[in-house]
């Protein structure tokens, strides 16, 4: 019984060298560098995230210098002393401006993971979060809480039980109606996916033109373009949770998401059970999108790009990508939150319309300028 | 490692792709497959490398029916070379042939440096360890045949399933690999397309058609005019090769009639 192993030196040359020491190659691309990159960004994006992390919680209508920031950070963490001058500061700091933060700096980061997953889920680059209709789900969910006053005893969670239901609901219904023999295909989700999104959307427009308050008009208006508005203590603790623990349990699946893209024939040959990861993962980010879009609206653009970006710049291995995809989707949501709270103060912009004014442009140069490759396109 | 495939069979919709294949690769023997498109081949391969659940029948290692091992037990046994060349994402070379180690690691540990030995060696010996950092989409066919193949041989198989190997290679890489697999004393079941090449490489040729095992014998008993006639439609003439002495096929475009 023998086993292919190692050779030892001399065991190699038995083909003739046909033409001798390799022509430097005619490359086209570039040698990677990914890890290097990696590294690097890792070591940037860190610092860089507490730096934006405190910066955002000064900046806005009221500004605060960041070292008091830390202050008043400090001193309702450890509990020091503010003198009754400053507590409306406090108030703002501590109370209104940090869950704000913090949730953004979460949410960018789970849409940032999620997005990288479920591209390497459904072998797709348009993927996104929200291509297998969780956030429509939940949208439905949401609305029908603000129309028909379900779940009144939760209080001011009502709404955020609703759209995680909703989620929850179309979570089961894309799943129910794509598996078949063999688990769930990639291209059968992914289709599944947008045309059951397309009928909860038919189901708001519905509820929207029917409902008789306005106020069916902006809770899917909200649900849909997404938006921090809405943080408070209460709320962040179950999405902060859901996202993190989601993160680490995609960063430990590295390999096999890695294998998951070379296609279902060789994953078999490596060994991973592609219907059981699939499966796996389809609830795992559902779950992450879920607990996101119940709190915060369906954000979209950054879980479709930051994975490509990050891609472009570290390579695609997926322990690299969802090491770096969280940091920066998560650096990138409280610039882009702080934006959309600062520039137009005391109104504010929707997230959506400074994501795709920074964003698209970073895209399209960055795609330019490497030859980004994904399908072999 | 000894591999048996005992009365398989696939059928799909209610379709025979594979019947009652039955086919020994002692330890350390090589066996082609051979016969024409939509023959079944493939689909035998497949389900020793796993990809395919038989409808009937057992694939066997040393005894022990496959598919009571683990999908991640077995892959540590047997590696494969599938038609399958494209990724998604844009690996190096070297990301990709690491990844021949996934059956035998624990979680996203990273490699020692045994395995990186491993893997430097089999870029080596598929001669694309030049091409380590570059991006794999953006190779030649043949050149990522090759680190497919450096990805097989990093899994530390004892038996090899290989579906047209020499799939994109140029003639120097074919008889490359063929000597590779001949030296490595792995146990070996391939599909090859051309003929002249399994009777060199192989120690027996299991010949298919529509499904089933035509005939099995050594390169000598199974390539002659009439099977090849009969199985593949066309007319061949065998000649001895002048030093090997393995028969070679020699085929003319048109029918023959002779001189006129």
């Amino acid at each position: 019984m023998s086993r292919i192993t190692a050779p030892s030196e001399g065991a190699q040359d038995t083909r003739a060298p046909a033409h001798g020491p390799h022509p430097a190659a005619p490359d086209t691309a570039p040698a990677r560098h990914g890890a290097w990159v990696g590294r690097i960004a890792v070591l940037v994006l860190v610092p860089l995230l507490l730096l934006s992390v405190v910066l955002a919680i000064g900046l806005g209508t009221a500004t605060v210098h960041p070292a008091d920031t830390l202050r008043h950070l400090w001193a309702a963490v450890a509990g020091g002393t503010i003198g009754a001058d400053e507590a409306t500061e406090h108030q703002i700091v501590w109370n209104l401006r940090t869950p704000r933060v913090l949730l953004a700096g979460t949410v960018g980061a789970g849409l940032g993971a999620v997005g990288t997953a479920i591209q390497a889920m459904v072998r797709n680059p348009l993927a996104d979060p929200f291509v297998l209709g969780v956030s429509s789900g939940a949208s439905v969910g949401a609305v029908m809480v603000g129309v028909l006053g379900a779940f009144s005893v939760l209080g001011v969670y009502a709404v955020s039980a609703g759209a995680f239901l909703g989620a929850l609901g179309a979570t089961l219904l894309v799943y129910a109606a794509s598996a078949g023999r063999g688990g769930v295909t990639p291209l059968r989700l992914v289709l599944t996916g947008v045309a059951l999104s397309f009928a909860f959307q038919a189901v708001m427009g519905v509820v929207v033109y029917f409902a008789p308050s306005g106020e069916a008009t902006s809770t899917v208006l909200f649900w849909s373009m997404g938006g921090f508005g809405a943080a408070t203590w209460g709320s962040l603790p179950l999405v902060v949770i859901v996202v993190l623990t989601g993160v680490l349990v995609l960063r430990a699946l590295s390999r096999p998401l890695d294998v998951l893209t070379m296609g279902d024939e060789t994953a078999a040959s490596l060994g991973v059970d592609t219907a059981r990861l699939r499966r796996g993962l389809f609830f795992l980010t559902a779950a992450m999108t879920g607990a996101m879009v119940a709190v915060s609206g369906a954000i979209g653009f950054v879980g479709l790009v930051v994975p490509h970006v990050v891609r472009i710049l570290v390579g695609a291995a997926h322990q690299r990508v969802l090491l770096v995809a969280p940091l920066a989707g998560a650096v990138f949501m409280v610039w882009v939150d702080l934006a959309s709270r600062a520039v137009v103060a005391p109104r504010e912009l929707p997230l959506g319309f400074i994501t795709a004014l920074v964003g698209v442009p970073v895209f399209v140069l960055l795609l330019h300028r490497r030859g980004y490759l994904f399908g072999g396109r | 490692m000894e591999l048996g495939l005992d009365r398989l069979t696939v059928t799909v919709q209610g379709r025979d792709l594979v019947r009652e294949l039955s086919l020994d690769v002692p330890s350390g023997g090589i066996v082609g497959l051979v016969g024409p498109n939509g023959s079944g081949k493939s689909t035998a391969l497949r389900c020793v490398y796993r990809a395919l659940r038989p409808s009937g029948g057992t694939v066997r290692l040393d005894g022990t029916d496959l598919s009571t091992l683990g999908l991640r037990t077995g892959a540590r046994s047997v590696a494969a070379l599938t038609q399958e060349s494209t990724t998604d994402l844009d690996f190096t070379v070297e990301e990709i042939v690491a990844l021949g180690r996934t059956p035998h690691q624990k979680g996203d540990r990273a490699l020692g440096p045994r395995e990186r030995d491993l893997c430097r060696n089999a870029m080596e010996r598929m001669d694309v360890a030049h091409l380590a950092d570059r991006g794999v989409l953006s190779l030649s066919g043949g050149e990522r045949q090759r680190v497919l193949m450096a990805r097989c041989l990093v899994q530390e198989p004892r038996v090899l399933v290989l579906d047209e190997p020499t799939n994109h290679l140029d003639v120097r890489h074919q008889i490359g690999l063929l000597s590779l697999i001949r030296e490595a004393g792995v146990t070996v079941l391939l599909v090859l397309h051309d003929l002249n090449l399994a009777a060199a490489a192989c120690d027996r040729i299991g010949v298919l058609h529509e499904g089933s095992l035509v005939t099995v014998g050594t390169p000598g008993e199974i390539l002659e005019p009439g099977l090849v006639r009969e199985v593949f439609g066309v007319e061949a003439t065998v000649v001895p090769h002048p030093h090997t002495g393995d028969p070679q096929l020699l085929y003319s475009l048109a029918p023959s009639k002779g001189p006129t």
